[in-house]
């Protein structure tokens, strides 16, 4: 049927819609919800994780192939030095700036190597916002408990506790570097309601938070003069030979060769993992997000947190084919846009966190509820004229430009019509484990940002990663500028390698996975 | 996804699919044939072109795919972000090179006067001979050569707001006559804009003094002592 006879049944139901409130579910209805249509609870999708710290744990089998891969690294690899840096900063998005820029302001040396360009990230896309708990209404505490209910309350609190804390005074680093929050008549930062959350506590830069943040922090690093190496991706990390981490080696994406750094302490900051494209899912993540450093620091004898659990963003686009799995942004949902099945029907609280919202989309879907497109896919409304409804004409151009640009790019007006949206992978809740200055338990090897795990528990809330970034980056940074001062640089040895070799081929892992993947294999095979 | 029979009353019709249809396209100057409709980006991976320089976010907002295109027998030369543009018949198309445009360098939080102080970091901003040439480059449909003439009059107001969807992509660099890089001084006005002529938010500042002040210490401290079903309890209080 043509699309625009499809969705008048969105247009005929608003009136109705509008009158009803939802409930959220209840703790037991969530549950039994989630366990049933959740795609964290496929088990066919996984499988043990055949060696190393985390042997048998049950991940994903994208997952648990790329840690028990190849290194592309030959055993006898000269390891000569190329740079020597007291901090190296492995990834150019949000976490791995704003190590980059705590370290350096700590008079550390720093090396920033990245696979793209610099900012090229997901952090990029962030279009949501950050949340930072600064109402009357609201407070740090009232933070963590939300965030602790959207976790399946397996975050870990130590870890959360500072993040909530030093909500605030990185919010203030941040406008202090002349990042545009956008703010209220009386000159306070504007703050709006994000799902899953008690309080309205997300800072917006209009729907391009991360777009400005970047921009900023961007332009402060090349002003800063950080040493910067971009398209060189980390393949390797280096050991002392006494199980500390020392240095990694990078490929060079220009010319293929391997470039050694020897660094007194390295931050990984690669960010996640939705090009693994788990369970077939599209994403909405940048072309470099491969788990690369998962991958890294698991060879190197670090910890892996909760990396069964992974988050679908709700709302994927599904139609036009060219945006399949792109961000529809959570904001619509926020300001009241409803999600409507084929029948016309509200079948979910809005509001309610990522997982529930994402498996009731699901269950729609399964259920026969779905609308479907001709090349196979399926997906629910999201009523983005409401919007213009309720609040008033170009309400839609005003508070999401960027999504009425996505869309007009394709001759769709969403001020005019409903979306087609399905569930798409977007964020990796788990990762390495980290203490409270963002260590793994390698000695000077830091996980930042979206690679590290623990802090979200089973499911992040939205606008939390942001803050992750600016919290746990700036502990890297500091924790790892502070120790480089009073330490010397480490032998460079791959013992640690020769050791996973070993393992690998007493486990029959099979060698033909080269890991870490870097791009996926997008470029069409004759 | 879901098998289930197919409810052929909510099926949309996608005139790509029902009648799959391929489409001409030189790209950098070799012929190839691609399917109608998918993105510029994709159309090189399906022609076998490995990508890295040009791919970033895939998601219309880092700018590290700005491609210059042409449709067929147009002679204007276009710009476009390859993960956000379509091919159709007949298109030409490369990606753009980096382009070696100058970053001027500065210490935001120091700057005294920072509308005068433009004019010794980018003393070519006030050159601009309003050709308008970057307004046409802008895939964003920002426009530049305002936002250029507005940083120049001290409006850094604006700037800010009419650069907030600048992707960084460059594209208004190369083409300008007089050597602007007019996003990197929209940047900077936007950048100065933020940090010395926006207002002090209060209640985060006083935010951040109560939370130094140790103001939420005994309530850490009672919930840090909770066990998990009261914590859970505490959960589902929230309103
Ligand atoms: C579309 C989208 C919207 C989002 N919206 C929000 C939001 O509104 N609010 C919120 O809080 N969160 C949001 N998130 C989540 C959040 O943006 C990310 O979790 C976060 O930005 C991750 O930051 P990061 O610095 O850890 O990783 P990234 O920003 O992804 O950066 C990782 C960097 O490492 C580089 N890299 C990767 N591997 C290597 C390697 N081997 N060697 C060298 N460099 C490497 C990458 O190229 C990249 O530059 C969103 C995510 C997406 C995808
Ligand atoms: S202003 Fe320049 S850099 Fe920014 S999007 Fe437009 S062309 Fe690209
Ligand atoms: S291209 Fe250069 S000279 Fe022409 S209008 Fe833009 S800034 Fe001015
Ligand atoms: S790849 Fe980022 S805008 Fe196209």
């Amino acid at each position: 049927m043509e699309i625009h006879q499809l969705q008048q049944i969105v247009h005929k139901t608003r009136d109705f819609r509008r009158t009803q409130t939802l409930p959220k579910y209840q703790p037991a209805e969530r549950d039994t919800l989630i366990k049933k249509y959740h795609p964290d609870f496929r088990e066919s999708a996984y499988r043990p994780i055949k060696f190393g710290l985390n042997e048998g744990e049950s991940t994903v089998r994208e997952l648990a192939a790329l840690l028990e891969g190849d290194s592309p690294i030959p055993a006898d690899l000269d390891l000569t030095p190329a740079y020597q840096t007291d901090v190296l900063v492995v990834g150019g998005g949000g976490a791995g700036c704003a190590a980059a820029l705590h370290a350096h302001a700590q008079g550390a040396t720093v090396l920033l190597a990245t696979k793209l360009r610099l900012a090229d990230s997901n952090t990029v896309m962030a279009q949501g916002g950050i949340q930072v708990a600064i109402t009357n209404e609201d407070s740090p505490i009232q933070h963590f408990l939300d965030t602790l209910k959207g976790g399946h309350m397996k975050n870990d609190h130590r870890l959360l506790k500072v993040m909530v804390e030093e909500g605030p005074s990185v919010a203030k680093w941040l406008l202090d570097l002349g990042v545009l929050f956008d703010r209220d008549a009386d000159g306070n930062l504007h703050v709006k309601k994000g799902g899953g959350s008690s309080k309205p506590r997300l800072l917006t830069c209009s729907d391009y938070t991360g777009l400005e943040i970047m921009r900023v922090l961007k332009d402060e690093v090349l002003n800063q003069k950080v040493q910067l190496l971009e398209f060189c991706a980390a393949v390797e990390l280096l050991s002392d030979g006494h199980g500390a981490c020392s240095g990694a080696v990078l490929r060079d994406l220009d010319n293929k060769r391997f470039v050694v750094v020897a660094a007194k302490t390295v931050i990984l900051a690669t960010g996640g993992i939705g090009r693994l494209h788990i369970q077939g899912f599209p994403t909405s993540n940048h072309y470099g997000a491969t788990g690369d450093g998962l991958a890294m620091a698991y060879r190197m004898g670090a910890k892996l947190l909760q990396v069964d659990t992974f988050q679908y963003h709700p709302s994927g686009a599904v139609y036009p084919e060219q945006l399949i799995g792109a961000l529809v942004t959570e904001g619509i949902r926020s300001e009241g846009g409803h999600l409507v099945n084929a029948k016309g029907e509200r079948f979910v609280n809005e509001l309610d966190t990522r997982d529930v919202v994402s498996s009731s989309i699901i269950r729609e879907c399964e259920e026969g509820r779905g609308i479907r497109t001709m090349s196979g896919r399926i997906g629910v409304w999201l009523d983005t004229p409401l919007l213009e409804v309720e609040q008033g004409p170009g309400t839609l151009e005003r508070h999401f430009p960027a999504m009425v640009r996505q869309y007009k790019r394709y001759a769709i007006d969403i001020a005019k019509d409903p979306v087609l949206i399905y569930p798409t992978l977007h964020y990796q809740n788990g990762g390495v484990q980290i203490d409270v200055n963002s260590e793994s338990n390698v000695k000077n090897l830091f996980v930042a940002g979206e690679a590290s795990g623990g802090l979200h528990g089973r499911n992040r809330l939205m606008g939390n990663s942001l803050l992750d970034l600016m919290v746990y980056g700036k502990r890297a940074g500091l924790t790892a500028a502070v120790r480089s001062k009073t330490m010397s640089h480490g032998a460079l040895t791959l013992e640690h390698l020769t050791r996973f070799r070993t393992e690998a081929r007493k486990h029959g892992a099979s060698s033909d996975m080269t890991s870490p993947m870097l791009f996926p294999a997008y470029a069409k095979k004759e | 996804m879901a098998t289930q029979d197919i409810n052929t009353q909510s099926v949309i019709d996608q005139e790509e699919v029902l009648h799959p249809k391929m489409v001409t396209v030189e790209i950098a100057g070799k012929t190839y044939q691609v399917p109608e409709g998918i993105t510029v980006i994709k159309a090189l991976w399906y022609t076998g072109q490995e990508v890295i320089r040009g791919a970033g976010c895939l998601g219309g907002f880092c700018g590290a795919c700005a491609t210059y295109y042409r449709t067929k027998d147009d002679p204007k030369v276009r710009t476009c972000l390859a993960c956000q543009t379509a091919v159709q018949d007949g298109m030409s198309f490369s990606m753009v090179p980096p382009f070696p445009a100058r970053k001027a360098v500065y210490n935001m939080a120091e700057l005294q006067d920072p509308k005068q102080d433009l004019f010794n970091l980018y003393p070519e901003a006030p050159l601009c001979r309003n050709c308008n040439a970057c307004t046409e480059a802008c895939p964003q449909t920002i426009d530049v050569r305002e936002g250029v003439w507005r940083a120049v009059f001290g409006d850094f107001k604006t700037v800010s707001e009419m650069f907030m969807d600048c992707v960084m992509c460059g594209l208004c660099a190369p083409v300008c006559i007089a050597d602007i890089a007019p996003s990197l001084v929209a940047l900077y006005a936007s950048r100065a804009q933020g940090v010395h002529f926006t207002e002090k938010p209060e209640r985060l500042y006083q935010r951040i003094k109560e939370i130094e002040e140790g103001r939420y210490k005994t309530e850490w401290d009672r919930l840090l002592k909770m066990n998990e079903q009261q914590l859970k309890e505490a959960c589902a209080e929230l309103k």
